[in-house]
């Protein structure tokens, strides 16, 4: 069909006399025809799946409902950053469960991204060696899958480090050893609570400071070493409160029990392991986005500051990272959704995530498979949207910044 | 000095315009000391980090060459015998045991040819998909695209052969059957997906976006436990289909979320100018896309499309959780064989080295097709 | 658009081919009519079940598939082996991908009744045990207290391991771990003072350690583990069918029926409770939808309970494994067979 004859057709579609055919001839009611069809085919089919469900849950005389959250769990978990005992609900252990897969997808996401863009730095460094050993690097952690990588590091760390007996020590008050990293238990005194509120003022002072060296900077070129001063600041004024107020913190020292390390608080090597393989893993494509979103800028950039005297740092640092970012970030984002689902391998080790939780024990404990799946799923989907919101809103902040 | 002065002028020791021979530079601005001091020890920071990188290499190198090649045992029959020949290193012996296990899984010995014949059918059909000006690219393309079908009939029989069951696929086979299908199957559904999104209608685009996202927005053992756990309840009651299909479904819809995001991109890239020079010739939409935008936008998602792959390839693995015996899932059952426990290390490594190489291969191959498309624009 | 409707046709093409629908019929016309029994095992336990070199399903578990197969379908070699993990067994034999669970499951009374299976009868009577160093010098379980221990998950192994400790008052630092080669792992690299799981697992486990002897089973038995095949609820003839399978190889052991012998037994034996079992007098088969020969072909397919047991876990093999409460009632153990009559 010819353009003409079409827009002859269109014309024509006054005069048919079918109603419904004419409705179809035009271009918007079509496309509502078109979007009320697929909704009711999808309905159609969530009805149909949903019956089929219903239908074969009372065939096994099962059904469906929550109500298990609520029984006791009766199991214990390594990792508990709430109370929790076996005689809590399968709920607590749910919510125990999602908070060690968040602590471990925060500290993953941090350290990937540091690492990360370290390694893409270096393997666009002028160090021939450093470069290609970061590229064998790269490319040996991204081309193994990644639960290889968690029982590996985690047999590394489990192998390697001594037995609590025999623990690596710093100073007779932090552990290392196979059981994981214990740290003195902290009991805070009278007054500590100063310490925290000159810590609160350091932040504030920081943030005015760099605010002020910004807007000097923008007006005179004077430059201060914003770093340098601004964790000064950090960490002397509040040292200095809490030297002034009599150090009011003392640390109660892990000692040797009959098989492990008593009191103290510890990190397990599941943890690290899992933490230090999700960074690894994530950290190798991370590397390679900030490599192709610094090479992406134009050389025009570099040659031009370093025309104006600045320093390979400082070019990278103020002209081309804040411009290779607006590239850098929407990929970054899918990086840190995939650290986060990747930790659903933690079961491979026996760090208890939400998977090993509630979508593991309790779902076999209660046989609610449908109903555990829902829940373990809802809550990953959660998480990605929250990552996924914030970097949104991130990457709008960076956009700003375009001018 | 005028030209004629120069050429007159020859006994001199002065050379003709063009006849001086090329001088060597500066014996301090090149050769190889020249190179080391410059990209090695260039700076203070440089030589630290060369240092650094020196000496991992010299505790790591050594140890693990030994654990892997001059320690280790290479026959045997069991761990036992193993370790009697070789205490400290890896005992190749039990992979090399359970080779054809690794690679066929279950499949019955006398029928393996059928799974040979595949991969290698895969290889032909790949040729056409990978290089881009063969000559009956078109015709070729049509055998690639009846490739799952031709796979699928002689890996399950019928008319002929004889029928294997599904639950007899495992090891590499699986991993590779996981993957491939995945990627045929997404292709497609992540086209559509990734259309629907830049939809007009506004349904449709909510719809598409609803589906990409809680794709990537749920990890992929959870879509294999539901394909395990789940699916099976949702057809109706009495009815059943076959746990591997169930797979194939949940990994293809999981790369088909991928996908979408790749072709997207792909189709964000192609300038507003083709949109509107479709629009103008009075293409109908779907005309415009098959014509116009999709050849192009697939020409620069390939990359991404192959990264995708990988990606999705090395997931498989993941099927282990739900009880398939993959390539790993076999070395795992394997060592429940009293005979050869404790050797899950040496498994790993196998694995790796496996995956690694597969996947650097297909890594290497999409950057060569991202370069390519470089220098095309 | 062609592209598509072609995948969705394929999708469907190969549903349609490899998905037969189950059909509403009993379990044992469903398996005669495929004539393959679907057999649900463990992807890997030593001694219980676990592939050899080429690709052949062993172990106690494998072996009763074995025998069940060749009661209903005549030949102990047409099983298909479903390996399941502990998450998707259920579901597996819920949604009739499976027709029997032979994988060392544990019977209790929530698995029995809420999640509608039914136990046929116990192969294996294990308990769940502790496996330590003999340098940590603990002589008793009671001693643990504040240890890290290994749990092999997947079972019930957790919820009797936080009984015991609650109920002695006693805290400790779990370490849940899938597999057992991995849980075996880090139990070696002392990543774990105990290593928890069956008894027989342990047993299997420390079989194979080097130093085999530096370890120690603790005495005490926390729970109690009754193993055995798992059907469906409410497919009565079919938790017969494989009830009395079981029951005709420990019978078989009762009355000295080997693999080798039944069939002269069943010629030349003057007690008619072999007679009857092995289908020389009577015709107890016809009662259960099967021929008279079924029992005699289940002991022939993989021997009696004695033969199977000491073949794959006996004290024999590595696993190592003495009958304890596994042996017969004549000899002081629990394995009973009621009478063919």
């Amino acid at each position: 069909m010819t353009t003409a004859e079409k827009l002859a057709g269109e014309t024509r579609d006054a005069g048919e006399p079918n109603i419904l055919l004419r409705l179809w001839r035009n271009k918007d009611t079509r496309s509502v025809i078109l979007q009320i069809l697929t909704v009711a085919l999808l309905f159609a089919f969530l009805a149909y799946i949903v019956n089929n469900a219903i239908l074969n849950l009372a065939a096994l005389g099962k059904t469906f409902s929550f109500d298990f959250l609520d029984l006791p769990a009766s199991y214990d978990i390594n990792q508990t950053l709430i109370s929790y005992t076996s005689q809590s609900t399968h709920f607590r252990a749910m919510l125990v469960g999602l908070l060690n897969t968040a602590l471990v997808a925060f500290f993953g996401v941090i350290t990937a991204t540091i690492l990360g863009f370290l390694l893409g730095i270096i393997r666009l460094s002028d160090n021939w060696i450093a470069s290609r050993i970061v590229y064998c690097f790269i490319e040996i952690v991204r081309n193994v899958p990644v639960l290889l990588h968690i029982l590996f590091i985690h047999g590394i760390i489990v192998h390697v480090l001594p037995s609590p007996k025999k623990a690596l020590d710093l100073g007779d008050s932090i552990f290392l050893s196979n059981r994981g990293l214990t740290i003195p238990d902290p009991v805070f005194g009278d007054g500590f609570s100063y310490t925290v509120i000159a810590f609160f003022v350091a932040i504030g002072a920081v943030i005015y400071f760099r605010l002020w060296a910004k807007k000097v900077r923008e007006s005179t070129g004077k430059i201060y070493p914003v770093f340098l001063i601004s964790t000064g600041i950090l960490i002397g004024l509040p040292l200095l409160v809490f030297v002034v107020t009599g150090s009011p913190l003392s640390w109660l020292v892990p000692e040797l029990g009959r098989f492990n390390l008593k009191g103290g608080i510890t990190m397990i090597p599941e943890f690290l392991a899992l933490w230090l393989a999700l960074s690894l893993y994530t950290s190798a494509f991370i590397a390679e986005i900030v490599r192709a979103g610094i090479n992406a800028i134009n050389k025009g950039q570099w040659e031009a500051s370093q025309a104006v005297g600045m320093k390979r740092n400082r070019v990278l640092q103020l002209v081309i990272i804040p411009q290779a970012l607006r590239i850098i970030i929407p990929p970054l984002t899918s990086q840190y959704l995939n650290l986060t689902k990747n930790s659903s391998l933690a079961i491979a080790i026996g760090y208890m995530d939400i998977v090993a939780t509630i979508g593991g024990i309790t779902m076999m404990q209660t046989g609610k498979e449908m109903e555990t799946m829902i829940l373990v799923m809802a809550i990953y989907l959660s998480f990605s949207l929250l990552i996924s919101a914030f970097m949104n809103w991130y990457n709008k902040r960076m956009k700003l910044v375009e001018r | 000095m005028s030209p004629s002065e120069t050429t007159s002028v020859p006994g001199d020791g002065g050379y003709l315009p063009g006849t001086h021979p090329d001088l060597k530079p500066p014996s301090n601005v090149h050769g190889p000391v020249h190179w080391v001091k410059v990209n090695l020890f260039g700076s203070l920071t440089n030589t630290v980090l060369t240092l650094l990188v020196a000496y991992l290499l010299y505790t790591i190198i050594p140890q693990l060459a030994d654990w892997m090649f001059f320690n280790a045992a290479f026959e045997g029959e069991s761990r036992k015998a193993c370790r009697a020949v070789a205490p400290d290193g890896a005992c190749w012996a039990f992979i090399g045991n359970r080779l054809p296990l690794f690679i066929y899984g279950f499949y019955p010995e006398p029928e393996r040819w059928r799974v040979d014949l595949s991969f290698l059918l895969l290889i032909l059909a790949l040729v056409p998909v990978l290089y881009d000006n063969m000559p009956h690219r078109g015709k070729a393309l049509v055998y690639s695209c009846l490739y799952p079908l031709i796979a699928a009939f002689f890996l399950v029989g019928g008319i002929g052969l004889e029928r294997v069951s599904t639950d007899q696929f495992g090891g590499l086979m699986l991993n590779v059957i996981i993957g491939v299908t995945g990627i045929a199957f997404s292709l497609p559904i992540g086209i559509v997906l990734a259309l629907g999104r830049q939809s007009q209608l506004p349904i449709v685009r909510i719809l598409c976006i609803g589906f990409i996202e809680f794709i990537r927005g749920v990890p992929l053992i959870t879509l294999f436990f539901v394909a395990a756990v789940m699916l099976s309840y949702f057809v109706p009651p009495g009815t059943s289909f076959d746990l591997l299909v169930r797979i194939l479904i949940m990994g293809t819809l999981f790369a088909s979320g991928y996908m979408a995001e790749v072709i997207r991109g792909g189709l964000q890239a192609i300038p507003r100018g083709q949109y509107e020079a479709a629009d103008a010739m009075g293409l109908t939409y779907w005309k415009s896309m098959r014509l116009i935008i999709l050849p192009q936008a697939m020409k620069i998602s390939i990359p991404g499309v192959v990264n995708t792959f990988i990606g999705l390839y090395k997931d498989t693995t993941l099927v282990i959780v739900i009880g398939r015996l993959d390539i790993l899932g076999i070395g795992n059952s394997s060592l429940a064989d009293t005979k050869w426990q404790g050797l899950s290390t040496e498994v790993y490594v196998f694995v790796a080295i496996f995956f690694f190489v597969s996947c650097f291969a297909m890594s290497r191959y999409s950057l060569w097709l991202e370069k390519k498309l470089h220098t095309g624009h | 658009m062609n592209k598509v409707s072609f995948a969705l046709a394929a999708v469907a093409a190969a549903a349609l081919t490899l998905g037969a629908p189950a059909a509403k019929a009993g379990t044992l016309e469903d398996v005669k009519k495929r004539g393959v029994l679907n057999c649900i095992v463990n992807t890997g336990l030593p001694g219980f079940s676990y592939t050899d070199k080429s690709g052949r399903w062993k172990g106690f578990d494998a072996d009763m598939c074995r025998s069940v197969a060749a009661a209903v379908l005549g030949d102990g070699e047409k099983v298909k082996f479903i390996p399941a993990t502990g998450k998707t067994r259920f579901t597996l034999l819920n949604s009739k991908e499976g027709d029997v669970l032979i994988r060392n499951t544990t019977w209790t009374f929530v698995r029995d009744v809420d999640v509608k299976l039914n136990y046929v009868h116990t192969t294996y009577y294990d308990g769940q045990g502790f496996l330590i160093r003999k340098s940590k010098g603990v002589k008793s379980a009671k001693e643990l207290g504040g240890a890290t221990i290994c749990i092999q998950t997947g079972t019930t192994t957790e919820l009797n391991l936080a009984d015991y400790f609650r109920a002695n008052n006693m805290k400790y630092k779990p370490v849940p771990i899938e597999s057992n080669e991995e849980a075996r792992k880090n139990y070696l690299a002392d990543r774990c003072d105990v290593y928890t799981t069956d008894a027989s697992g342990l047993a299997a486990t420390r079989a194979t350690f080097d130093d085999a002897d530096k370890h120690i089973v603790l005495p005490e038995i926390i729970s109690k583990e009754p193993l055995g095949p798992v059907v469906r609820h409410g497919d009565d003839q079919w938790a017969d069918i494989v009830r009395w399978t079981i029951y005709a190889l420990i019978a078989g052991e009762e009355h000295g029926i080997t693999a080798a012998n039944a069939d002269k037994m069943a010629s030349s034996s003057n007690n008619p409770n072999v007679k009857r079992l092995l289908g020389s007098e009577g015709d107890l088969g016809k009662m259960i939808g099967l021929d008279k020969q079924w029992a005699r072909r289940a002991i022939q397919a993989q021997g009696n309970y004695e033969e199977i047991f000491e073949r794959n876990v006996g004290l024999k093999t590595p696993v190592g494994l003495a009958r304890g409460l596994n042996a017969h009632y004549l000899d002081g153990g629990l394995q009973y067979s009621p009478p063919f009559r």
